[in-house]
């Protein structure tokens, strides 16, 4: 093995020695391959930044996860002009719990309420947006705690006046770390502030991240208990009155396998629950196989305009070493006359084809990083340089140094050395 | 019973519609060690019994004897096979490869030989030192005279150790001085034990020979000894 090996290193530093007699040739050689390259990795780099980018805000829904949301069913919106009735539609507590306690894979089910109330902390006196939830939301919905802690099972069940402050309400009432302990007015009521936690920004395809634009969290206990389910609102002359139970439900399901049957039986269970559609669920997984889905088709498209330019620079190489052939056909006699076989011809030429290609290739890799980091400095558009889309390259371009130089290979090896040798 | 035989060789050639026979039917037989020239005008098949020799063309009928071996019907890997281990060429205009060093041209042999490379050099410099181009290993074969380069070709041709060295016309391209000194060291060679065949249309040249062949239509016309 270790004689093949050094015979093989010293092919490859013959090839080497062969193509640097003739500099300029090799290098102008070798730019149908880097360009191909290049533009390869590049390509791959700002579709692979711009699919990750989808990727991570569908993650931080959870893949777990089933989203079911409240929507004013379309029938009610119409009825709506008359004015004086209540709106009562959305998810209940029943739904909830129901959730809960008949499907088999769903391991915890979080619930949210949102309501808007007028608050106080220190001198801010703000209109918060605030989620009732039980101590499962901060488990589907996992954040970083910046300070205190998040509030617990027996916070819930003991109707606790505690509120945890997102990142994002903490800004707009100013608060700090010295907030943790404090009181806050939420809508007349005193609560605690115990914690601060990290928010996410961003969209998800057409998904809001649970926790965008929520500046605060109480236990829904405490919300019913203190506020109740009816929401009025005076806007434009005219009066919102609402009863909503529940504005989301957040489904964790115990295997992602189990996802989308889950999501189809809470489907069925709501239907025959709820007279008007007034939910939505919503299945990060299935965004996620979605974007998958695009992304695959995005980088379908893209290789095949790559392996255009890839083709063009294997054709240039054959070119040039179908010339190389010819102009070394004296140098092919006399080693074959010497006692080559006509496999050492072959290996001698496919050998400098491929370490031509390579080389080629690792000079694309190369371009192909660096115009990707060119354009996220510049434009701000992420891009993304994968192990996948360093390998594969590299792999292609050794592919067309085999490919493309076995022809001219082939016809090194078919010389006849007598006539070769009055070559001239 | 000689090293090299041919038992009724023919070689034909197709010419479009015409055969041409380079070769009708020699029979010969050179002794291990000795030294022979072959002579004949142009056309007279000298340059097709060379290269059936050296293994580089194959008889149309015929039997050729490499010691034991009957390699007139051997396959093309067997022959480049042969070539590499029985064989030494040297030619009228050298044949080096440009690109390669001296040394590396000397090596040529062995690399294909599967020589390590450590052995290759060592070997490359005891023959360049008895061709008196020690000095030379690193040089390109363009930095060389004449005289220099074929004693770089007589030492590649040496360094498989070959049963036989085929020399074509190998002062053809070399002054009467130079050649002659080429010639001293082919005679030297030969008194050390190698069996030397010699294509020449010199008479000078021809008689550092032991034998001179005459070769006349695809025939042998005669033989003389010196």
């Amino acid at each position: 093995m270790s004689l093949h090996q050094s015979k093989l290193i010293r092919n490859i530093w013959l090839g080497i020695e062969n193509l640097l007699l003739h500099k300029l040739r090799s290098f102008l050689t070798m730019l149908g391959v880097v360009f191909g390259v290049g533009s390869v990795v590049a390509m791959l780099a700002v579709g692979e930044g711009a699919s990750k980018e989808a990727m991570t805000q569908i993650q931080k829904l959870g893949s777990n996860n089933i989203i079911i949301n409240s929507t004013k069913s379309l029938e009610d919106d119409s009825s709506n002009t008359q004015n004086a009735r209540i709106n009562i539609y959305g998810l209940t507590y029943f739904d909830n719990e129901r959730i809960n306690d008949t499907f088999p894979h769903v391991k915890k089910a979080a619930p949210a309420k949102l309501i808007r109330k007028e608050s106080r902390l220190g001198a801010q006196v703000l209109e918060l947006r605030i989620v009732g939830t039980t101590e499962a939301w901060f488990e589907l919905v996992p954040r970083e705690v910046l300070a205190g802690r998040v509030f617990g099972e027996k916070d819930v069940e003991d109707f606790a006046n505690v509120a945890v402050l997102t990142e994002f309400g903490a800004r707009k009432l100013l608060a700090t770390k010295n907030t943790i302990g404090q009181p806050i007015r939420i809508g007349g009521n005193s609560f605690i502030v115990v914690g601060i936690i990290k928010s996410e920004e961003g969209q998800a395809g057409n998904l809001q991240i649970p926790d965008q634009q929520v500046d605060a969290y109480i236990p829904l206990s405490t919300v019913r208990k203190s506020f109740g389910d009816f929401f009025m609102k005076r806007a434009a002359g005219s009066r919102i009155r609402e009863i909503v139970e529940l504005h989301q439900i957040i489904v964790q399901v115990d295997d992602i396998e189990d996802v989308e049957p889950t999501a189809a039986g809470i489907e069925r269970m709501l239907q025959d629950f709820h007279k008007k559609k007034d939910y939505e669920l919503s299945v990060p997984l299935a965004l996620l196989k979605q974007a998958e889905a695009t992304k695959r088709t995005f980088n379908i498209v893209l290789g095949s305009i790559a392996s255009i330019s890839l083709l063009v620079g294997g054709i240039g190489i054959m070119n040039i070493m179908l010339a190389s052939v010819t102009e070394r056909t004296r140098e092919i006699g006399i080693r074959r006359a010497i006692g080559a076989k006509r496999r050492q011809i072959i290996i001698q030429f496919l050998i400098e084809t491929v370490v031509l290609s390579t080389l080629g290739g690792i000079v694309g890799l190369a371009m192909g990083i660096l115009i990707p980091a060119i354009i996220t400095y510049f434009a701000g558009m992420p891009t993304v340089i994968t192990a996948k889309s360093i390998i594969f390259p590299l792999f292609i371009s050794v592919g067309i140094g085999i490919v493309f130089g076995l022809y001219p290979a082939i016809n090194a090896a078919r010389v006849d050395p007598i006539i070769a040798l009055r070559h001239e | 019973m000689g090293i090299v035989r041919f038992e009724n060789i023919h070689k034909i050639y197709k010419m479009g519609v015409e055969e041409v026979k380079a070769l009708d039917g020699v029979s010969l037989s050179f002794e291990k060690g000795s030294f022979w020239a072959v002579m004949g005008a142009s056309g007279s098949g000298k340059s097709t019994m060379m290269n059936i020799l050296g293994c580089l063309d194959r008889p149309t009928s015929g039997q050729y004897f490499l010691e034991t071996h009957d390699v007139s019907k051997l396959r093309d890997d067997a022959l480049s096979d042969i070539r590499l281990k029985y064989i030494g060429f040297i030619f009228q205009s050298f044949n080096l490869i440009p690109q390669l060093t001296v040394q590396k041209n000397i090596e040529l042999p062995l690399y294909y030989l599967g020589w390590d490379a450590h052995k290759s050099a060592e070997r490359a410099r005891e023959l360049a030192e008895r061709v008196g181009l020690e000095t030379r290993l690193n040089h390109r074969p363009a930095e060389l005279s004449g005289g220099q380069m074929q004693r770089v070709a007589v030492a590649r041709s040496l360094a498989a150790d070959p049963h036989i060295i085929l020399a074509d016309e190998p002062t053809g391209n070399l002054d009467s001085h130079t050649g002659t000194q080429i010639m001293e060291l082919l005679a030297k060679l030969n008194t050390e034990g190698t069996t030397i065949i010699m294509v020449t249309h010199e008479p000078d040249i021809a008689a550092f020979a032991h034998n001179r062949l005459h070769m006349k239509d695809g025939l042998i016309d005669r033989i003389e000894q010196n």
